[in-house]
């Protein structure tokens, strides 16, 4: 038989078995990517909304390197955070260098770019509806960005998605700046980096499992949306 | 509506507005009274919108100046209905609860106010009803209960019952006649002048940015005083 068979099948059986040591790359994945979007959602989601409805000097060429920002190449965050965090780095007295916490790091910094400028379009398009009847309403700047956020929040759940979307599936940065530290840092994505070593199973293994969950998040963000839409309009 | 700083009498001097760049009024002196039932018409392009979003606030004039009574700046005790209703992704109900949050008002006045208002324009069964997915006709009715709710000193109206079927322009003619008797000083665009006859104590008619005439309504429909009013009335009866 071909290597590809014998790997294919070996992988469904670590997948169905629940092999822990699978199931413990599974988890350390999605700890570091969902920390991670959820620290750029806190940055990114204000930041977004105060742009779009914010008009101050310098507002058109935030929105140009923002929107040129979500393309940031793994590698360079990662080179990056990794400069800053190495023991000679200026943060290097803190230790995250080959810690999950460094790969939140790196993850937060390559996805907030994204969640940001996909919050300001998506913000910018509801208060070209909403401006005139808020403003009449009384609603200040920092009003109007909240009451904008909370509307479109059926949308900005989609753009969450996309971060972590970006977060999970990334292996540049969580590479340079985990190590791929068997049973610390290794993650889902530096795992498939195995194959040269001839660990071809479990790397295909946790291939399928990261496209499953990316499929499960995105058939429950569409029904979310189509809820929602049915239900508030 | 009983402040002690009022927004009224309302006074333009030598108002010009250019929104977007684009030169729309010109050389507008006004004074508008508390009180009245004030309709604004003109054909389209002739600036009634602008005007209506100058004296509310929403467009500051490119030249000349804006006196609302004693209030310094953009006063509140303002409301404005547009033609085309914009409710949030939240109840009816909530819909009411935030507009009155932003005047200050909460609590169980908040909750009173929102349940005579829902039921003033005949909306109390659909409170907890998803503003966004309600009928156009019952957006526009929650539009004048957020209206009712608030009070205002004066109320801004720009062609409320464009959008509407008949019967539902007819439910919010009757809701703006209340509001007017609740004391609510009116300032409203139309294009429909069998309505502008039944709800103007006077019009204001606007040709290519200015004000060319202002007349009590009853003298105008008998005769505009300006030329381009009574082109404009003749254009209609044909």
């Amino acid at each position: 038989m071909n290597t590809a068979s014998e790997s294919f099948a070996l992988a469904a059986g670590l997948v169905t078995h629940f092999d822990p040591h699978l199931v413990d790359i599974v988890l350390l994945s999605l700890r570091v990517s969902l920390t991670a979007t959820f620290f750029a959602a806190c940055l990114g989601l204000p930041l977004g909304a105060a742009i779009a409805v914010g008009r101050f000097p310098g507002r058109d060429a935030l929105i140009v390197l923002l929107n040129a920002m979500m393309g940031l190449p793994p590698v360079v965050v990662g080179l990056v955070v990794y400069l800053l965090l190495s023991r000679a780095g200026p943060l290097g007295s803190l230790g995250l260098l080959f810690t999950p916490g460094a790969m939140v790091v790196a993850q937060a910094i390559l996805i907030t770019p994204i969640i940001a400028a996909l919050t300001r379009q998506t913000v910018a398009d509801a208060w070209s509806e909403y401006r005139e009847q808020l403003t009449s309403l009384g609603a200040g700047t920092l009003r109007a960005a909240m009451t904008l956020l909370w509307d479109t929040r059926f949308s900005l759940a989609t753009v969450l998605l996309a971060g972590f979307g970006r977060a999970i599936a990334e292996v540049g940065a969580v590479m340079i700046v985990g190590g791929n530290i068997n049973g610390v840092t290794r993650v889902m994505t530096t795992i498939a980096l195995e194959t040269s070593k001839g660990d071809l199973p479990l790397a295909l293994a946790l291939g399928l499992v990261l496209i499953a969950i990316v499929v499960l998040l995105n058939a429950l963000a569409q029904l979310t949306r189509g809820w929602a839409r049915a239900r508030f309009g | 509506m009983a402040e002690t700083v009022t927004g009224l009498p309302i006074v333009l001097d030598h108002v010009a507005a250019a929104p977007g760049g684009v030169p729309v009024l010109a050389g507008i002196d006004l004074q508008l009274a508390a009180g009245g039932r004030t309709v604004l018409l003109g054909p389209n392009g002739a600036g009634k919108s602008t005007l209506l979003r100058v004296l509310h606030g929403l467009i500051p004039p490119s030249a000349g100046s804006i006196r609302w009574g004693s209030a310094t700046g953009r006063p509140g005790g303002q409301a404005m209905v547009f033609q085309r209703p914009v409710m949030l992704r939240r109840s009816a109900a909530e819909n009411i609860r935030y507009a009155l949050d932003l005047a200050g008002i909460r609590g169980t006045e908040a909750d009173a106010r929102i349940a005579e208002a829902l039921d003033e324009v005949g909306l109390r069964a659909l409170a907890d009803r998803p503003a966004r997915v309600l009928s156009g006709g019952e957006q526009q009715k929650l539009a004048f209960a957020r209206v009712w709710a608030l009070g205002p000193e004066v109320l801004f109206l720009d062609e409320p019952t464009a959008s509407l079927d008949p019967a539902a322009a007819r439910a919010v003619e009757k809701i703006i006649v209340d509001i007017h008797r609740r004391g609510t000083t009116i300032v409203m665009t139309t294009h429909n002048l069998v309505q502008a006859k039944r709800l103007a104590d006077d019009i204001l008619f606007l040709h290519a940015g200015r004000v060319t005439e202002r007349t009590p309504a009853q003298e105008f429909f008998a005769g505009p005083r300006s030329a381009e009013a009574a082109a404009f009335l003749e254009g209609e009866r044909l």
